[in-house]
């Protein structure tokens, strides 16, 4: 997935007070916030953006090409479909906690209609100096800035971390894709790379692992055929085996999913895998950017 | 959240799916009485949420009552795959002809259901997997229409099951993934699914585990499963899910607060990368954020701890919100171990002057080295050192 800044957005769950608080923090950023849902409260106005009971009312007046999810869990299956059949191309599952199986159910759908899926448990997606959907700190001018860095990380927290250490070393990131610390995701580690690879904004590409299923090896696969250099982190290597390390992606069992077998695949696909954050720019800098 | 194998079988029992006669016993008397009732041979098994309890030696067989009286006397009380053992439950042994492996479960590849069914069951699917590739039959299922009249019998006739039984082991397909749908388990594994000598089809074991996301529309598990607590928790870690927090103690000295579980296994990374040992894991991202003055109390509980490391990366979880938690805490525990901030992004300004102010410390601007300072006190730290200076970096 990738977004603009004319892309417009719904912001599904806008009366809530992450909502609200974070429908500012786009809106600020330029990010085109065109109406906002929450059942019941139609008519309403937050920070004079109209709310709807749904997308697909809003999709009457403001049709809009992005939905975002601040719903809860058990609310956030019927939300997304709500976006899909109102004819969003892509959504920002920002919800965790969403059973697995209501997961399913919306991604197959999603599949079936072309509608892109970034989550869910993801922190979003920031464009530097385009437009943010979701709950980075795109505003913060020391963590993201316009460069040529595209950066893949399952952790909205440690890819803010990701994003500080490359600012500070003074480059900055053509995108920043958050794709989710569940076990089950509409965009995975291996659909992000790709679509940086394909991004002519993208020099090169910051790949943000952890611990847990099989995705970083599945990357791995198609890294070994990319001209753009990738530098890696895998979070998690010291952690002990058989304790889930709270994402419910992130855990090592029967000596599968563990941060030794993905290291060992990334480098061998020639990948630069650093021990932590802190070397990611000094491994990005002798491509010369 | 994992089932015991006599709570997965009732569930399974109710979804139409033979099981074994069988009862749970407390105590050797009981399962003697049980093993009379029954008649004939038993088996008698532990029940702990733990895979390969055969081989871990917490299943054992019996030939008369007053020999399954003794079996449960060995097995209660005694530790298997890490969990204590206050429960077996004893069940007629089945004249088995043929052993089979089937199981739903959630598959991040297909992202979708998977039937996953293999002829050779009955023991390490694991193995069978690695060493035969062939003798394993997945089926993707479209959630959306559940899994197609028939697909089941094809899938049977490719894997060599020929009728009678193939009618037969069909139909309990169709049960388990109604159960697993029904239940929102992650998991519903049947290994072995035995056929009988007599042609019946039965579930010898049951490893059914719900998915942690859906136990608020699940009540009724909730009650099936009580409040069991895992043999190896802690107190620390009782505390912790008494919060709503997962905190995980380790065998360190190096207390850790942080945001997010990427941000927190950095963190852990780190410290051992510096030379030192974390003591904890415990992240306060998501809705958490908000919990920072209890979860610090739990983190500084740690008799172990010998210096504190906060390191909040702000992106949803706001470092403010966090900060000001943590310097209410501190204010009021009043700790004996210097701690180390490192803080950035959201709210990022408000919360190093929360630090500056309250607390007269000064945040590090690097992580790395707020992780070097908290790792070099832990390790000279005598447990006495000025707290306002230690944090002073610059």
């Amino acid at each position: 997935m990738m977004i603009s800044s004319t892309d417009t957005v719904v912001v599904q769950g806008i009366t809530g007070r992450q909502g609200s608080f974070w429908t500012r923090r786009m809106a600020e950023y330029g990010t085109r916030i065109v109406a906002g849902t929450s059942p019941g409260r139609g008519g309403q106005t937050v920070d004079g953006i109209p709310v709807y009971d749904s997308v697909a009312e809003a999709a009457r007046e403001h049709p809009a090409d992005v939905s975002v999810l601040f719903v809860p869990p058990l609310a956030a299956r019927d939300a997304a479909l709500d976006a899909i059949r109102a004819g969003v191309r892509k959504i920002v599952f920002l919800t965790e906690h969403v059973p697995a199986q209501d997961v399913m159910e919306v991604l197959a759908e999603a599949r079936d209609g072309g509608v892109q899926v970034l989550g869910p448990n993801t922190a979003g997606i920031v464009v530097p100096g385009q437009a943010t959907v979701g709950i980075m700190p795109a505003f913060a001018g020391n963590v993201f800035r316009p460069g040529r860095v595209g950066v893949v990380s399952r952790s909205g927290s440690l890819g803010t971390l990701v994003a500080l250490n490359i600012v500070g070393a003074g480059l900055g990131q053509s995108a920043f894709l958050g794709i989710g610390g569940d076990p089950i995701l509409g965009t995975t580690t291996l659909d992000a790379v790709r679509t940086l690879d394909a991004h002519p904004g993208t020099d090169s590409v910051v790949l943000v692992g952890e611990i847990g299923g099989a995705m970083e090896e599945e990357a791995a696969a198609y890294i070994s055929g990319m001209r753009k250099p990738v530098v890696a982190f895998i979070a998690g290597r010291s952690a002990p085996p058989g304790r889930r390390m709270g994402h419910a992606g992130a855990i090592v069992s029967g000596g599968r999913g563990d941060g030794e077998s993905k290291v060992r695949a990334l480098t061998e696909a020639g990948a630069t895998v650093v021990d932590l954050p802190s070397q990611i720019a000094a491994a990005l800098s002798p491509s010369g950017r | 959240m994992q089932l015991l194998e006599h709570q997965g079988k009732r569930l399974l029992a109710e979804a139409g799916v033979a099981i074994p006669d069988g009862s749970v016993a407390a105590g050797p008397d009981q399962a003697e009485a049980i093993a009379a009732r029954l008649t004939g041979r038993v088996v008698v098994k532990s029940q702990v949420p733990a895979g390969k309890r055969g081989k871990a030696g917490g299943v054992l067989f019996a030939d008369s009552p007053a020999q399954a009286g003794q079996a449960a006397r060995a097995l209660l009380g005694s530790e298997v795959s890490g969990y204590t053992v206050s429960e077996v439950l004893v069940e007629r042994a089945a004249p088995i002809a043929s052993e089979l492996y089937a199981a739903f479960l959630n598959d991040p590849a297909s992202k979708g259901p998977l039937l996953l069914f293999s002829s050779a069951g009955g023991g390490d699917i694991e193995e069978v997997s690695a060493e035969s590739p062939e003798k394993i039959h997945r089926v993707a299922v479209d959630i959306r229409t559940g899994l197609p009249p028939g697909r089941a019998e094809a899938m049977l006739t490719d894997a060599g099951i020929a009728e009678p039984a193939r009618r037969e082991v069909a139909a309990v397909l169709d049960r388990l993934y109604g159960l697993y749908r029904q239940i929102d388990a992650d998991l519903v594994e049947v290994n072995p699914l035995a056929v009988t000598t007599d042609g019946r089809v039965v579930a010898l074991d049951s490893k059914i585990s719900i998915d942690a996301g859906a136990q608020a529309r699940q009540p009724a598990l909730r009650e099936i499963v009580g409040d069991r607590v895992a043999a190896d928790d802690t107190p620390l870690e009782r505390s912790g899910r008494d919060l709503g927090m997962q905190f995980i103690e380790l065998d360190g000295e190096v207390g850790v607060l942080a945001n997010g579980a990427g941000l927190t296994m950095t963190t852990l990374d780190a410290i051992n990368h510096y030379g030192g040992r974390p003591a904890n894991f415990l992240e306060i991202g998501g809705d958490a954020y908000t919990k920072a003055t209890p979860a610090l109390r739990l983190v500084l509980a740690n008799p172990k701890v010998r210096s504190l490391l906060v390191n909040f990366c702000g992106a949803f979880a706001r470092t403010d919100v966090m900060t000001e938690g943590v310097v209410q805490a501190w204010e009021e525990l009043k700790p004996d171990v210097p701690v180390f901030f490192s803080i950035h992004g959201t709210g990022e300004e408000e919360a190093i002057a929360l630090v500056r102010e309250r607390l007269g410390m000064e945040p590090y601007d690097l992580m790395d080295d707020a992780v070097r300072a908290a790792v070099e006190a832990a390790g000279t730290g005598t447990g006495t050192a000025n707290v306002a200076a230690s944090g002073v970096a610059r």
